[in-house]
């Protein structure tokens, strides 16, 4: 089976690549990218006038799955990262049970490859249940597939224990993710700690609660000379850290989501609960410093923090509603939006930011696109103007503050292992 | 006009009234203040009020109450207490049960800031809020305006001090909105965990203190909070030491205005924010607004029904 992407623009940030070309799969592998390639017996994807770039990689998603599954699966949530370009997604451990085992490794590994339309990385928990107290089974999750340990949105407050789960890591060669949230500085907010906090009567998150977890992690990437990646930073001094942290050489990444780089906490509508997620909307002074950090490279990455909720977790008080919104079809049109279209990062440099540059915080073998490598491809316009309906997501869960929202450009072709899975104009594609 | 609900008038928050609303209240409390008492009027007759209080409270629902009746209208009070409320019943329950009941009114007093925004969104019942957590008490400013128009003619150029857990108090940010659209200047005092800089941006002509003697000098009037040890989630100051920084004393007043007036919204705790001296004295505008309380609901209700 043979699939030829014809007259598509081809960015390829890995080798440098950015020029008219015609890419031709063969099988799960790309198999010739050449200025013209005729191949009369192939399915022909006439890309023109669009982007043909390495397959998208969102590091950090919730799938739910499994035990939340009336949030999202394995399923819903793949064919929702389909949906948004991503052919490769990581999903959080904070499942139930708690993705803390060799087992629970082994069912979503083995759900995934079953069930799901895109690529599935597993990250195990960093401590037994995510209780923050014992060490996980790290070496038996790595051995089923995870590619890092994270206590996401339950985070280590115990230095001594992210101490050792930073060194234990390293010998199996995978990264910690820290979620940083001083959880004492934290409690009892709902949203950032500012204005609309004092406004609305709703607890304040502090920026500081970030901050300290970040500089407690960079200094413990320096005394373990281990590696760190830090989840959805959100606060300007964070960045400065990281960008400090750079410039000594220790080994800390960071990555930023669409919606803290869209979105200020000024912008919340009142108490509607698709705004409330951790952490929180920050300033217009973060929002400036997040793409600033885009820009010189301080932020390696953008990932969604896909985090679908029901409905009716998203319909109570607002103090009681959960944190966390849906990210994954959103993605590329807010990044665009703000990133690209606003004139501070160029079309490779998007591209590497959601393709080869997740792919190496994580060391996964993704993100390029190669003769001989994966035909993991991501189309996609940069002019296509669309409206997104949240009520047509392909996730089990609605709550996105995005939709309404009107979009300059946006996915349009998502290919996994050599089969088209999603197109704009059809839909998901049903699989073989 | 603040209409969050698909076509009903309510009330949620004074930040979202203009000035010109804000007189229409304050004149038809004073209009039916003038009502003798004992006078039923017949405004609201016919019309029932549901009163949906999901946090004790005994003068702001009695109040409500005694205005519902006044202007004639049916009462039916809804507790945390022996209702399915206290069984777990969610707010969205709670929500469809009352569309299907249908009230004219819904007034409503939650523990969390936003829950009416919450049922307003959803129901086209109007909707009067009587205090939602750290966020707004509306009724609670109009009767605190109302008691100091009483006295001063004005609000235009007071001094106007609040003083107490500014930044975790529903009356204080409703008073705030309200003096700063009147152009008063505002005294937020409190401890610096209570008095939060940000509450500069909240509105226009609030300033903030943490020392007494620099709040209540030369004051106009001056607002105490209650101290609400019960909706503290952390300990924002040590409550032993509370009075001796933060209560108001004998002294404190006599630094302020010869004419100063002492508010407290109630119940008072004497010995805690306000010293049992200056409650009982004749600056003691506290049963003044009481009384006022009952004629600003009035209006209130009739005005929103009136949208």
């Amino acid at each position: 089976m043979r699939l030829l992407i014809r007259n598509g623009r081809v960015v390829d940030p890995a080798s440098g690549l950015d020029g008219g070309r015609d890419v031709l799969i063969d099988s799960d592998r790309i198999a010739a990218i050449e200025p013209q390639i005729e191949c009369p017996d192939a399915e022909v994807i006439e890309a023109d006038g669009m982007v043909v770039a390495p397959g998208f990689v969102d590091i950090h998603v919730h799938l739910r799955e499994p035990g939340i599954e009336h949030a999202e699966t394995i399923a819903s949530g793949s064919r929702a990262a389909a949906a948004g370009g991503f052919t490769a997604v990581c999903c959080m451990p904070n499942t139930l049970p708690v993705n803390d085992s060799a087992q629970v490794t082994s069912f979503i590994v083995d759900r995934a490859r079953r069930t799901a339309a895109v690529h599935v990385h597993p990250i195990g928990a960093i401590s037994k249940g995510s209780q923050g107290e014992r060490l996980a089974d790290i070496g038996a999750m790595h051995a089923e597939g995870i590619v890092a340990i994270s206590d996401d949105g339950i985070p280590v407050m115990n230095s001594g224990l992210m101490r050792r789960a930073m060194k234990y890591a390293a010998s199996f060669g995978i990264p910690v993710i820290d979620h940083c949230e001083d959880l004492t500085l934290s409690s009892g907010g709902d949203i950032h700690e500012g204005i609309q906090s004092i406004r609305l009567g709703l607890g304040g998150i502090p920026s500081c609660s970030e901050d300290v977890m970040v500089a407690r992690d960079i200094i413990l990437a320096a005394d373990t000379d281990s590696r760190v990646h830090i989840a959805h930073i959100s606060t300007a001094n964070s960045i400065a850290m990281v960008r400090h942290a750079k410039k000594l050489g220790l080994p800390v990444t960071a990555e930023v989501t669409p919606h803290h780089f869209a979105l200020g906490d000024e912008e919340i509508p009142g108490y509607d609960s698709n705004y409330k997620m951790k952490p929180p909307l920050r300033t217009q002074l973060d929002i400036d410093a997040a793409i600033e950090g885009l820009v010189d490279g301080t932020i390696d990455c953008i990932a969604t923090d896909h985090a679908p909720h029901t409905g009716h977790t998203k319909m109570q008080e607002f103090e009681r509603c959960p944190f966390g919104i849906t990210g994954l079809e959103t993605a590329l049109g807010l990044s665009l939006e703000a990133l690209y279209h606003g004139g501070s990062i160029d079309l490779p440099h998007l591209v590497r930011l959601f393709s080869s540059a997740p792919s190496s915080c994580l060391d996964l073998d993704r993100g390029r696109l190669v003769v001989g490598g994966p035909a993991d491809v991501t189309i996609f316009s940069t002019t296509r103007e669309w409206t997104y309906d949240a009520n047509q997501t392909l996730s089990k869960s609605k709550n996105s503050p995005f939709g309404g929202r009107k979009f300059r450009g946006g996915p349009v072709a998502t290919i996994v292992s050599g089969r088209v899975v999603w197109t704009v104009d059809e839909g998901l594609r049903p699989q073989r | 006009m603040n209409s969050t609900g698909p076509n009903a008038r309510n009330l949620l928050g004074i930040e979202d009234l203009d000035r010109a609303e804000i007189e229409r209240l304050l004149d038809s409390g004073r209009h039916f203040k003038s009502v003798p008492p004992r006078k039923k009027l017949d405004a609201l007759r016919g019309r029932s009020i549901v009163n949906l209080f999901f946090e004790p409270s005994t003068r702001t629902r009695t109040s409500f109450e005694i205005a519902a009746k006044r202007l004639g209208a049916d009462t039916i009070g809804i507790q945390t207490l022996g209702s399915s409320l206290s069984k777990g019943e969610s707010l969205v329950d709670t929500l469809n049960t009352l569309a299907a009941m249908n009230p004219d009114i819904i007034v409503m007093r939650h523990a969390a800031s936003g829950a009416p925004h919450f049922l307003a969104r959803h129901l086209s019942t109007p909707m009067i809020n009587a205090g939602d957590g750290q966020h707004e008490h509306p009724t609670q400013a109009l009767l605190d305006a109302l008691t100091i128009l009483e006295v001063k003619g004005t609000l235009q150029g007071l001094r106007v001090a609040i003083i107490g857990d500014i930044a975790h108090s529903r009356v204080a940010r409703s008073n705030i909105h309200l003096l700063s659209k009147f152009g008063a200047d505002i005294v937020a005092c409190g401890p610096a965990t209570s008095v939060s800089k940000n509450l500069t941006q909240l509105a226009p002509g609030v300033s903030l203190t943490n020392r007494m003697r620099d709040a209540v000098r030369d004051a106009d009037v001056i607002m105490m909070l209650r101290v609400q040890l019960e909706r503290q989630n952390v300990e924002v100051f040590p409550k032993s030491e509370y009075f001796r920084y933060f209560g108001l004393s004998l002294e404190h007043v006599a630094l302020a205005r010869p004419d100063a007036i002492v508010l407290h919204p109630g119940p008072i705790n004497r010995g805690r924010e306000i010293s049992s001296e200056v409650a009982d004295s004749q600056r003691s505008m506290i049963l003044n607004q009481v009384e006022n309380g009952v004629a600003i609901r009035m209006a209130v209700l009739e005005w929103v029904c009136s949208g």
